[in-house]
């Protein structure tokens, strides 16, 4: 299940949940991922709406592939504003070595990039704005687009 | 009826349609200047499944969802 915080992600207390919980389960690999909202073009934070039922389909599928390789996937992201310097994304891949865990965290992040169901907005003076250019359609876009 | 979802910035409440397949669906959205421009670029969902064929058979009751362009993280 995918950990969705409102708000900004208490990053210390979950990676020291995440390594807690895997360390003596004889991985000898925790690779992870946290992504923080950088300064630019005047945003005070950014803000995600999250489409819960599809993006935990998308993640059991994710967590299936890795256990294919022996590997464990954990993952939270933030819902509503996050303001900047502070974290909306984290995630943490377990593997009994080194090479699967830091081979699927790339692809893990880039098809998370392009396909899990959540969209970001800059907000600016208190005015949430679309990120419209950084978006990706998801596969199969613009179905309804065709025909006649 | 089929209803009708949009997702994230398209924000617009869902709507109640006929419609009995996909290919019917596109072509009364088509019609809806807010809704139209986004169908270019948006996924679509029945009952929170992905699909991709315009000939799917739509269900009284079936719940379709727009997804337009993603960006997590």
């Amino acid at each position: 299940m995918v950990l969705i915080y409102k708000g900004p992600i208490d990053v210390d207390s979950l990676l020291s949940r995440w390594y807690g919980a895997e360390h003596n389960r004889n991985y000898g690999a925790m690779v992870t991922f946290v992504g923080t909202v950088r300064e630019e073009n005047g945003i005070e934070a950014l803000s995600f709406d999250i489409y819960r039922p599809l993006l935990e389909k998308w993640f059991e599928e994710w967590k299936r592939k890795l256990e294919k390789e022996g590997a464990l996937l954990a993952m939270a992201h933030s819902e509503g504003d996050v303001p900047v310097h502070t974290s909306s994304f984290a995630c943490a891949i377990f593997s009994p070595k080194r090479r699967v865990a830091l081979k699927m965290l790339e692809a893990f992040v880039e098809d998370f990039k392009a396909n899990a169901p959540i969209w970001k907005y800059d907000v600016v003076e208190g005015k949430r704005i679309y990120a419209a250019e950084r978006s990706t359609p998801m596969a199969g876009s613009g179905l309804l687009a065709k025909g006649k | 009826m089929v209803k009708v979802e949009f997702l994230g910035p398209i924000g617009k409440s869902p709507i109640e349609v006929d419609a009995s397949t996909l290919a019917e669906l596109a072509e009364i959205l088509k019609k809806d200047a807010e809704v139209a421009k986004w169908l270019e670029n948006s996924a679509v969902a029945v009952n929170d499944t992905l699909v991709e064929s315009l000939e799917m058979k739509l269900n009284s009751g079936d719940r379709v969802s727009l997804l337009p362009p993603v960006c997590g993280g």
